[in-house]
């Protein structure tokens, strides 16, 4: 956990006074709704349907269980006793009062957290890998980084009105947990020569327009990291279109001027700012580091008898199997918490479960919670041998669905039954699913399949990179849903291919059904998961077999 | 639904304003005094695009009550009520369709 | 629209001049293109000269220009277009621009702390209001995070400062 100073406190303090004195600025009518609007959203503050929305930032992820009580406080105090987790590992309170807002900001504050550029067009939440500094697969904790890159980015004063918004992510792992190649900017941390440094990916994005992020650096020393940041946001912020809203993200940039001209100018930008005071020295490092509290890890024995026994009992097997993964440190394992419980909203936390999950991360959990960006919750330091009273505990509080990775893992955007941009509903999409579903032996039978769903094409639901992917799309005031198939979100990245036309909501679970039953019986053996399976087929077998016969 | 910010003013039948009141963003709708009703019984409802501009340019000089205005669609029931005609306005008169997950009770999953 | 220099509302000596119309004997503010067609010395004069410098132009084209100017003029159409705040870092950061630089536009109270972050000294805030409670904007945030041209120490360095 990367601890704040009094520097980050006494900031989050003045944010907060700010945005105390532009809401009654807004309320006396000093500052009209256009003006407004602007400075509500990059404190996290949307108007929805039915409510004000506030968008709560985790910085890539992270959260202490002190900080995951106080989001509960607010939820019970300032909002219905509910938040939704987001795909860019957030919260979202969906029933805030304006003018109760700043006070429930400063008692975020308090611990140290904030809606800080959640939305706006400037630059937002780094997201990484939710197994940072867990996954044993990784070169070194990219938190590190990501924390380098919040400092940097709060409040740019260069880079907060920008043509449109702007997302970072880092990963570090050899398996990419923070789909990097559909980010405005993706850094992928490895070594070269002994040295560290990063792959710099850019343009890449989903909404209305998809595209894979491209390569414009192999390796950048990481000491250039923040210099060629800048260098990429202001050759942006000068020459990205403002025009038309809907060209403005820098992929447009991109792929109007070509990945090798963009290259250029950032490189050329980049020479006249790579030693400047950017540059980060050892020290640097050496100081954001010492504000990481790292976890003092027992010595303990991989697979204790504990362990061995409990896992006779099938319903614990069947979720350790699903739930838990490897740890870098032996004895240890990283355990993934569901919030997509059958029939519920994918995402949705209630206070009470927020505080039962912080008590459970202090006893279990070395204190540290993360947001994934499925929405889910994960518990990255877990002792093996406390596995199986951790199960019975977050099975208590319905946290314990063994259907990570699964079918009924479902990623959905709010969708209208809350956004006010969303053409369809979502979540009951993703409810109908689920109970088509339900059966978690069957699920795990089916094997690794995620399905993304948009309520428009915005795309928050990412249904572009679901290997099944499902958007909304409205016809005469009628809710109809495309299905795009193969997308994918790791180092592979790719947009998912449209099958066929949009049908009605009441046929989606007998399509989704359809196209699995396809996998089932094309499949070389239950090791091809459903992806590998369309890879090596295409996606003409299952176009064929998606539609019901008419 | 479209957005209807991004529509262009084309009314096609009974049209009432609705919009966010500023201070906690409730659904509101504007009355034929001018005022804003939490009520869609209260709501002004217009047949034309002269009668519904009309509406529109009150609610738009109130932007420091409500904001957001726009003409939503809405329809005369058999016995006299007045009834939004779409699922976005449906959804913002009675909330979500789907329960709130407080008031879900959450079985194990074991 | 108030003039805010030094912290305090100011009375502009520069007389905005039209591409057609002789410069005045004081200071005068000219357009880019003029600026550009008339070269370093407009009309054979001495007063000092400003320019109105386009938000959509390269500021690398005024570098070969600056000793001549005194005052430069960004352009905020909306202030959502932050595309002053790379100019005037430009300006004052890679080509040594030590004149006025002024914010024009759609200027609120709300950016001037970033705007002065950014290399701005002059501005012609929109609002009598936000004139008046300038002072109060400049002094919203005591902590910053990037270093940039104005010299405001950022955390990082009060943090390495305070190790020795």
């Amino acid at each position: 956990m990367y601890v704040y100073d009094e520097f980050d406190r006494t900031f989050l303090k003045e944010r907060v006074a700010e945005f105390r004195d532009q809401v009654a600025r807004r309320l006396s009518g000093a500052l009209n709704e256009e003006e407004f609007k602007p400075l509500r959203l990059m404190n996290g503050v949307y108007l929805q349907l039915h409510a004000y929305m506030l968008r709560v930032c985790i910085p890539y992820g992270t959260l202490s269980a002190p900080q995951l009580r106080a989001l509960a406080r607010v939820a019970r105090r300032y909002d219905r006793g509910y938040g939704h987790f987001t795909t860019r590992q957030n919260i979202q309170f969906n029933w805030i009062k304006l003018a109760e807002l700043p006070d429930a900001m400063a008692e975020l504050a308090e611990v140290g957290i904030h809606g800080i550029q959640t939305s706006g067009n400037c630059i937002r939440n780094t997201t990484t890998d939710a197994w940072a500094g867990a996954a044993p697969d990784e070169i070194e904790d990219p938190r590190l980084y990501a924390e380098i890159i919040r400092q940097w980015s709060t409040l740019h004063p260069e880079f907060t009105y920008l043509p449109r918004k702007f997302k970072i992510a880092i990963t570090a792992a050899t398996h990419d947990r923070a789909a990097i190649r559909v980010h405005d900017v993706g850094l992928r941390l490895h070594k070269r020569d002994g040295a560290i440094g990063f792959e710099v990916l850019v343009g890449g994005g989903l909404g209305r327009t998809p595209y894979i992020g491209k390569t414009i650096r192999e390796f950048l020393p990481k000491e250039d990291l923040l210099s060629y940041l800048e260098a990429i946001l202001r050759t942006y912020n000068l020459g990205g279109r403002r025009d038309n809203i809907y060209k403005a993200r820098i992929k447009i940039q991109v792929h109007e001027m070509g990945a090798e001209a963009f290259a250029e100018k950032v490189e050329a930008e980049w020479r006249a700012l790579k030693d400047g005071a950017l540059r980060l020295d050892d020290a640097a490092f050496a100081d954001i580091a010492s504000r990481f509290a790292v976890p003092d890890f027992e010595t303990l024995p991989d697979r204790p008898a504990g362990l061995t026994g409990a896992l006779a009992d099938p319903a614990f097997a069947r979720w350790h199997a699903n739930a838990v993964a490897p740890h870098k440190v032996p004895g240890h394992a990283i355990v993934t918490l569901s919030l997509k419980p059958v029939g519920a909203p994918p995402g949705d936390c209630t206070a009470d479960q927020m505080d039962a999950i912080a008590d459970l991360a202090e006893r279990y959990g070395y204190g540290e919670i993360r947001v994934a960006h499925e929405q889910n919750l994960t518990f990255p330091h877990v002792r093996q041998k406390d596995l199986p009273a951790l199960w019975k505990a977050l099975d208590a509080i319905g946290v314990a669905t063994p259907n990570v990775g699964l079918v009924t893992d479902i990623i959905a955007c709010p969708g209208l039954d809350y956004c006010s941009l969303a053409n369809t509903r979502s979540i009951p999409i993703a409810q109908r699913l689920s109970e088509r579903f339900a059966d978690h032996a069957k699920a795990a039978e089916i094997g690794r399949l995620h399905v993304n769903i948009s309520g428009c094409i915005n795309a928050c639901g990412h249904h572009h990179v679901g290997h099944i992917g499902i958007l909304g799309v409205e016809k005469k005031d009628e809710e109809f849903f495309q299905i795009t198939l193969g997308g994918k979100a790791n180092s592979k990245a790719r947009i998912g291919e449209l099958i066929g036309p949009a049908i009605p909501e009441s046929e989606i679970a007998d399509a989704v059904e359809r196209l699995i039953e396809t996998y089932l019986a094309l499949r070389t053996s239950p090791q091809e998961t459903f992806i590998a399976a369309v890879d090596r087929l295409g996606v003409e077998p299952f176009k064929e077999r998606a539609y019901a016969p008419r | 639904m479209t957005s209807p910010l991004q529509r262009k003013l084309k009314i096609s039948g009974p049209t009432a304003i609705t919009a966010n009141r500023l201070a906690d963003g409730v659904v509101v709708w504007l009355t034929a005094s001018g005022r804003w009703s939490e009520r869609l019984a209260d709501a002004a409802v217009r047949d034309t695009g002269e009668g519904v501009q009309a509406l529109l340019a009150v609610a738009h000089g109130d932007e420091n009550t409500a904001v957001g205005a726009y003409p939503a669609p809405v329809r005369r029931t058999a016995d006299g009520r007045i009834a939004p005609a779409n699922l976005r306005e449906r959804i913002r008169v009675e909330g979500p369709t789907v329960a709130l997950p407080t008031a879900i009770a959450l079985p194990g999953a074991a | 629209m108030p003039l805010v220099k030094s912290g305090a509302v100011t009375a502009d000596p520069f007389v905005p001049t039209a591409d057609d119309a002789p410069l005045p004997q004081g200071p005068a503010l000219i357009s880019a293109d003029r600026l550009l067609r008339e070269g370093e010395a407009p009309a054979g004069r001495n007063g000092a000269l400003g320019v109105v410098w386009p938000n959509a132009r390269d500021v690398a084209e005024l570098a070969p220009l600056l000793s001549r100017l005194s005052l430069i003029a960004l352009v905020f159409p909306k202030f959502r277009d932050g595309r002053a705040f790379s100019q005037a870092r430009l300006l004052r950061e890679r080509y040594g621009f030590t004149g006025e630089l002024r914010a024009t536009g759609n200027v609120l109270r709300d950016q001037v702390l970033m705007m002065a972050r950014a290399g701005f000294d002059a501005f012609e805030v929109e609002k009598p209001a936000d004139a008046e409670a300038f002072a109060a904007a400049l002094g919203s945030y005591s902590v910053f995070y990037q270093p940039t041209g104005d010299g405001r120490p950022t955390a990082a360095a009060i943090r390495r400062a305070a190790r020795g």
